[in-house]
Parts: C-alpha cells; sequence; structure tokens
C-alpha cells in the first residue's frame, strides 16, 4: 500500500493515530497498567487499536471487567470469547463480592449498579496495584467528560479535582504517580459516536448481538423503554414490569451496554453497521441522554460520580 | 451496502480535521460562540437543547444561554464563566472539527496554554463595546508563541454597538497596530469578521445586520483553512515510544523480532532509508514500516507506526530516530521560553524533571534571563517565576536531548516541566 504523501490523514486515520500513540505512552510510563473492557462497542474499539499498538507482541496489560451482575449473558459470552481470541489476560471483578464483603450496600435490590461500579473498581486498583485505567470513555458523551484530560489524574482515593487538573500540553502526556494514586487514560477522548461507528465499519469489527436492530419485549417507564423481564447469569430475572405497565414487543437496538436497569434501548430497524452509520448521522438525540437513565438525575450527576472515583 | 452508505462513507474518508480554539477577554462571548456554532450546525442535539434550556430557565434567562453547551461543570455553571478547556466536535461533512474552549480568566491562564497547544487555528475575541483589552493582548501574545499559524479576530456582540462598521473598523486598527508590535502579523495571517455570537450573525448564517461586510462568515474561514502538519519541508523525527520483542515466541518468523514504535512526529520516512538512532549515532537502514498488520513503503507526519531496523541495534523508548541526512547533535543544555503552571513558583535551587517527546532529564535551572510583562511586552530582569508568568530560561540537563528550535518543530522544540515531589506538570517549554 502506498500513502498519500504530504497529504492530511483522514480524520479516522488521524484520530486512530492519535489513539495508538496514547495507549503506547501508557504502556511506555506506566509500570502496571490495565485496560478496562466491558464487552461494549467503545471497549471493542480500544481492543482493536491495542492489537494495532502492540502486535505482533502481546498487550502490555490485562483487560479488566468489572462486572455490576445487571449485564447482558450474550454480552458477557461476547466479552469472554474476544479475550480468548486475543490470548490476553482478562480479570472479572464483580460487585456481588463487594456487596458480600460490604464495602457496597444497596438500598434496594433493583436500583441501578453502574455508580458502585467505583467501589470495586478501587478495590481492584488496589488488589493489583494498577497505576493506570485505560477506558474508552469519550468526551463527546457528557459534559463534565468533555473537560477531561487524556491522562487523568485520581488521588488515592480516586477522585477527579475537575478545578485542578494537570496542564497537558502538545502531546507530552505526563501519567506520573505515585503509590497508590492512580492515571485514568482516554485513548479515544476524540472520538464521537459517529467515528467509533465508522471505525468498526471499517475495521469490520464483530460486536454483541444486542447493538443491532432485534426484537424485544419492552415496556414503557417514566417516559423511557425498559427491555422486559430479563434473564441472568444467576438464573434471576429483572426488569419485571410493574402493575399497569404493558409488555410490548419491539424492534430496538442499544446505542451502549450498561447496567441493564438503566440502560434504555432505541427503536431502529437498523441490522447492519452500515446502517446504524446512517442512523448516527440523523439521530436527534444523544448517545447517553436517550439511553442512559442515571445521568439525567440532576444536571451534575456525572461530575459528581466522577469526583468520586467513577470511571 | 446501499448507496447512501457509500457517499457518506466516501466523503468521511477523505474528511480532513481541523482543530481549533477559543480565546480572549472574560465575557467576551467565546462559549457562546461555539454554543451558537454547534446549534446553527445542527450539531446540538434535542435532548442536550432541553437539557441547557431548562437550566436557563431556571437561572431565570429568558433565551436558551448556548454558554452552557461548553461550561459543563458545576463552579462553572454557578458563575457563568468558564474555568477549564471544553472540547467539542462537530462535523460538516467535509471536515471534522475539534473544539477547544478556553477561559478568559487570568487565573486560569494555564488552562487557555493547555488548549493552544494543540489547536491550528485561534479564534480571538473581542467585545464590540471594550475594544482591545490586556486579556486580548495577553492570549494573542501566547498564541503567538505557542505557535498557532491561523488567527481569526472576531469582533463579537455588534448587535450590542448597532451593527456599526466604524466600530469594527476601529477595533481592526487597533488589533493590528498591536500585532505589528509583537510580530505576531508578520509571520501568519490575521482575518478579522464582525459577529454577534448571540443572535447568529456571520458564524454560519450571514443574516442581514451587517451588509456592509462581504467577506466570508466564519464557518467559510474555517472550511477553508489549511489542515495542520503538512509542511513537506519538515525533518523526519521518530522518538521511540515502545519497543516491541516478542521473543518468548516460539514462532521463527517473530523470535528475532525487533519492532520499535512511536508515532512520526514530522516528516516522512520510506524503506531503505538511511537512518540514524540518537543519541547513540548507530546507523542503519529502514528493513520495514508496519502499522497494524499493514505493510507500508512510506509513511508520513503524524502517524503510529512500527519501523523495523536492517541492523540489530540496542534501542529503546526514549531513544530517537531520525534520517542520517538531517541528524541532530545531542544536547546537555537548552534555552527556552518558558510559561509557568504552577501555584508554587518555580525555585532556582531546585531539580526538575523535563519531558521531552518520550525522553525524561533531570533538569537545573541555570540563568533566567528575563521574564516578559505580557501586558507591555517589556522584558524584565526576574530570579524567581510564578503562576502564568512567562520567561526565558537556560537549563542544564542531567541526560542529552535531541532537540529543534521550536519555530522549526513543534513537536522536538517543546518540553513540559514536572515537579517530582508532586508529579504535576508545573511548565511549559518551547526551545529557541
Ligand atoms: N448581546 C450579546 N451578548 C453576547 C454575545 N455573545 C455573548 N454574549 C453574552 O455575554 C456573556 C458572556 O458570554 P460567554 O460566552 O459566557 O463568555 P466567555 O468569553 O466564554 O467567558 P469566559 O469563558 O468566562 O471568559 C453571556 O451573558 C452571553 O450571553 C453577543 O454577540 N451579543
Ligand atoms: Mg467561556
Amino acid at each position: 500500500m502506498l500513502n498519500n504523501t504530504h497529504k492530511p490523514l483522514s480524520h479516522l486515520d488521524w484520530l486512530e493515530a492519535e489513539a495508538i500513540h496514547i495507549l503506547r505512552e501508557v504502556a511506555g510510563q506506566c509500570s502496571n497498567p490495565v485496560l478496562l473492557f466491558s464487552g461494549g462497542k467503545d471497549s471493542l474499539c480500544i481492543l482493536r487499536l491495542a492489537e494495532k499498538a502492540f502486535r505482533p507482541g502481546r498487550f502490555p496489560f490485562p483487560l479488566l471487567h468489572i462486572d455490576t451482575g445487571h449485564n447482558y449473558q450474550e454480552v458477557i459470552d461476547f466479552r469472554d470469547q474476544r479475550a480468548a481470541e486475543l490470548g490476553e489476560r482478562l480479570i472479572v471483578r464483580s460487585l456481588e463480592d463487594s456487596m458480600k464483603r460490604g464495602t457496597i450496600v444497596l438500598k434496594n435490590p433493583d436500583e441501578p449498579r453502574n455508580k458502585h461500579q467505583s467501589v470495586t473498581l478501587l478495590e481492584a486498583i488496589e488488589e493489583f496495584g494498577f497505576d493506570c485505567c485505560i477506558g474508552g470513555a469519550r468526551r463527546d458523551e457528557e459534559k463534565a467528560r468533555a473537560k477531561e484530560r487524556i491522562m487523568s489524574f485520581r488521588d488515592e482515593f480516586g477522585q477527579w479535582d475537575p478545578k485542578n487538573q494537570r496542564p497537558e500540553l502538545w502531546n507530552l502526556y505526563n501519567a506520573r504517580s505515585h503509590k497508590g494514586e492512580n492515571i485514568r487514560a482516554f485513548p479515544i477522548s476524540n472520538w464521537t459516536e459517529m467515528d467509533v461507528w465508522q471505525y468498526i465499519e471499517r475495521e469490520n469489527l464483530a460486536l454483541p448481538s444486542i447493538y443491532f436492530a432485534h426484537q424485544r419485549d419492552v415496556f414503557m417507564r417514566g417516559g423511557a423503554i425498559f427491555p422486559a423481564n430479563v434473564p441472568l447469569a444467576n438464573g434471576e430475572v429483572i426488569n419485571q414490569p410493574k402493575n399497569g405497565e404493558e409488555i410490548i414487543n419491539m424492534q430496538v437496538r442499544f446505542r451502549t451496554v450498561g447496567d441493564i436497569t438503566c440502560t434504555a434501548p432505541v427503536i431502529s430497524d437498523a441490522d447492519s453497521v452500515s446502517k446504524i452509520v446512517v442512523e448516527t448521522a440523523t439521530t436527534t438525540i444523544t448517545e447517553r441522554g436517550a439511553t442512559r437513565l442515571d445521568d439525567q438525575t440532576s444536571d451534575a450527576s456525572m461530575e459528581q460520580r466522577k469526583k468520586e472515583g467513577y470511571f | 451496502m446501499s448507496s447512501t452508505n457509500t457517499t457518506l462513507n466516501a466523503n468521511n474518508h477523505n474528511d480532513s480535521l481541523l482543530r481549533f480554539m477559543t480565546c480572549g477577554s472574560v465575557d467576551d462571548g467565546k462559549s457562546t460562540l461555539i454554543g451558537r456554532l454547534l446549534f446553527d450546525t445542527k450539531t446540538i442535539l434535542a435532548d442536550t437543547l432541553t437539557q441547557i434550556s431548562n437550566t436557563s430557565k431556571k437561572r431565570g434567562m429568558e433565551a436558551v444561554d448556548l454558554s452552557l453547551l461548553t461550561d459543563g461543570l458545576q463552579a462553572e455553571r454557578e458563575q457563568g464563566i468558564t474555568i477549564d478547556v471544553a472540547y467539542r466536535y462537530f462535523s460538516t461533512g467535509t471536515r471534522k472539527y475539534i473544539i477547544a474552549d478556553a477561559p478568559g480568566h487570568e487565573q486560569y491562564t494555564r488552562n487557555m496554554v493547555t488548549a493552544a497547544s494543540t489547536a491550528n487555528l485561534a479564534i480571538i475575541l473581542i467585545d464590540a463595546r471594550r475594544g482591545v483589552l490586556t486579556q486580548t493582548r495577553r492570549h494573542s501574545y501566547l498564541a503567538h508563541l505557542v505557535g498557532i499559524q491561523h488567527i481569526v479576530v472576531a469582533v463579537n456582540k455588534m448587535d450590542l454597538v448597532n451593527y456599526d462598521q466604524a466600530v469594527y473598523d476601529k477595533i481592526c486598527a487597533d488589533y493590528l497596530a498591536f500585532a505589528k508590535e509583537i510580530g505576531f502579523a508578520q509571520s501568519r495571517e490575521i482575518r478579522f469578521i464582525p459577529m454577534s455570537a448571540l443572535n447568529g450573525d456571520m458564524l454560519v448564517d450571514r443574516l442581514d445586520n451587517m451588509p456592509w461586510y462581504t467577506n466570508e462568515t466564519l464557518l467559510e474561514i474555517l472550511e477553508s483553512a489549511p489542515a495542520a502538519h503538512i509542511d513537506a519541508d519538515e525533518e523526519f523525527r521518530f522518538p521511540v515510544q515502545f519497543v516491541c520483542r516478542p521473543h518468548a515466541s516460539a514462532d521463527a518468523d517473530l523470535h528475532d523480532f525487533r519492532g520499535f514504535m512511536g508515532r512520526i512526529e514530522s516528516g516522512n520516512i520510506a524503506v531503505g532509508d538511511a537512518v540514524t538512532v540518537l543519541p547513540n549515532g548507530y546507523q542503519s537502514t529502514i528493513k520495514a514500516i508496519q502499522l497494524g498488520d499493514v505493510q507500508l513503503q512510506e509513511a508520513q507526519t503524524e502517524q503510529s507506526v512500527t519501523l523495523l531496523l536492517a541492523d540489530e541495534i540496542d534501542t529503546s523508548r526514549g531513544d530517537m530516530i531520525v534520517k542520517s541526512s538531517s541528524a541532530i547533535q545531542p544536547v546537555k543544555q537548552i534555552e527556552a521560553t518558558v510559561c509557568w503552571l504552577s501555584e508554587t513558583p518555580l525555585s532556582p535551587a531546585r531539580t526538575y524533571i523535563i519531558r521531552h517527546t518520550t525522553r525524561e532529564s533531570k533538569a537545573k535551572v541555570g540563568t533566567i534571563s528575563y521574564k516578559v510583562d505580557v501586558n507591555t511586552l517589556e522584558q524584565q530582569p526576574t530570579s524567581d517565576l510564578k503562576m502564568n508568568d512567562i520567561a526565558r530560561i537556560q537549563f542544564k540537563l542531567a541526560q542529552p536531548l535531541m532537540v529543534d528550535s521550536y519555530n522549526n518543530n513543534r513537536a522536538t522544540g517543546a518540553f513540559i516541566v514536572i515537579d517530582e515531589s508532586t508529579n504535576n506538570t508545573v511548565g511549559a517549554g518551547m526551545i529557541v
């Protein structure tokens, strides 16, 4: 393949090159990094980027999934399959274990668990002594994320101090930390939802099937679509409709995969990546607005959670 | 694949990327400008608009406050100011934009420098009622220092001066006089545009309040601005980030594999080129260039690739691969313009860490020649450096660095200063 020298890179090539550079900086600067991997589309892009960054070598970090226990089984299966194909080490730490330890206390058993992930994540960081966690967060997702550095410093309590971030100049990243402190590195900070889908299309990446339009039993609650009666790995069935909530079978897809109890699907007939790219170009609602019921509780809920150690 | 998709992809794959920032004095309307640009390019989706319109109402405003789109932190919304850089994105179908909204307050100048360091174009806002202010000068000087090539001076809030051309002309003349004084105008193109970010005059739509202005709208300027890094004259610089040695592999091909991974900071490289690895000066030739599993014959600025050399050379992170025809002499002393970014002043007695490309060295302050008064641009003698100060400093280095002057090469002329005790980034340096 010959390159068009002296022509600027296309935007996807540029974003890819930037992300690879960030991943390699983490590998070069940190002694014990880890890559957060959920089986979702953003982290699948990061896996491809890591392949481009480090093959034919092994990844210089293991993969870590913080399992809320509220995941679709097929996403979990997909996660395991992908890690196995890559031949990389996958560590799973679950919220259930933190609950057993008593470090997570739920107010009620059905409550969304996204916000509790911070506890289990911080416990895993301590258990393995990770000095950097690589994540797939993007600045276009949410207004507090839009403010965050690519290498974001967290203190011993995992806290983000938005008013006092390290200056980040040029592409000279500073991923230094003292013992107990932590860096969160975001290689796809500058990607939008559209960039992610275009990259998935270009790289022909496989995804869990729930990203594509499928028939599903759902019900409406508070103006949002809830997937109904979802079986969990432990045999439990969650999201059971209450009295008066009628089950409807609809064609939907997920724009993001997260805690089942607070991640809503959107109505869609996009059953291929190329159709999703077109739908993304014409959508009128943001990824989180359409799908994350937990971000809508207050104007500053993401900032609050980040200050407390959330990814 | 349907035909719509193919066109969409075709467009987006040829898409170039432009990074720009907004800067200028407090309340000149930087955040509002970005909000308006996103709104008028239909980038703001319905739910975000509902959210900010609710917040605006809660605060008793009549119209939607578009600055809330970038002022995402609680503290910013409470105070109605920008504290740290916000990054926003939009795409016009022909180009993708990364916008950095910088704060105007003097106290947050270091965040402005953060935004400037990655921008190819700066929009400097001026409030039409107030004209060129100290902070306008400061930001212009910093944009100059950081080497932003394309400058757009936006005279904003024209609605508050009856869209009067005389006001606009006067401000343009004032600005140009100042720009000449700092040597700003000579080295780059400055464009002027009158606008109302609040109403949307001259951003995406022309509207009809200023028929006397017939030049390009802001979006037209952005669409036609040259993208960064097509400077064909730059020398090849490849700082090694990571060395790939999968030697445990039983695979015979991989057993001796030794790949030097990094991003091409400038210039181009092709298979067969003669190269030198610095600081040691070993010579070899490029045997292969890889991007993922694709073999390239050549590669260019900004690509992240893996280089394989024809000879076995001891090379590690922090080394730099250059073409043998343009090798540089490693140095153990540098002179630089430094912006101090930390609340803790620089202490000439202490040892700092300098991070330059992928290399780190301990450094001691040699002499501080002078400090620049950003308001008068006078050089003043000084022995210390406080937050937001800009000074000319000499450093003595424990390790040799491979540097170019910042004017010739942004990537190999820049460094950051790190305080070892806190690990904070405390200074930004540009080598002279
Ligand atoms: N009348 C009028 N008001 C404007 C215009 N542009 C901005 N404003 C108002 O000026 C005020 C400050 O606007 P911001 O966009 O927050 O200013 P800023 O430059 O981002 O401020 P900092 O980031 O804190 O330095 C707000 O009340 C805006 O509504 C304009 O073109 N006309
Ligand atoms: Mg602002």
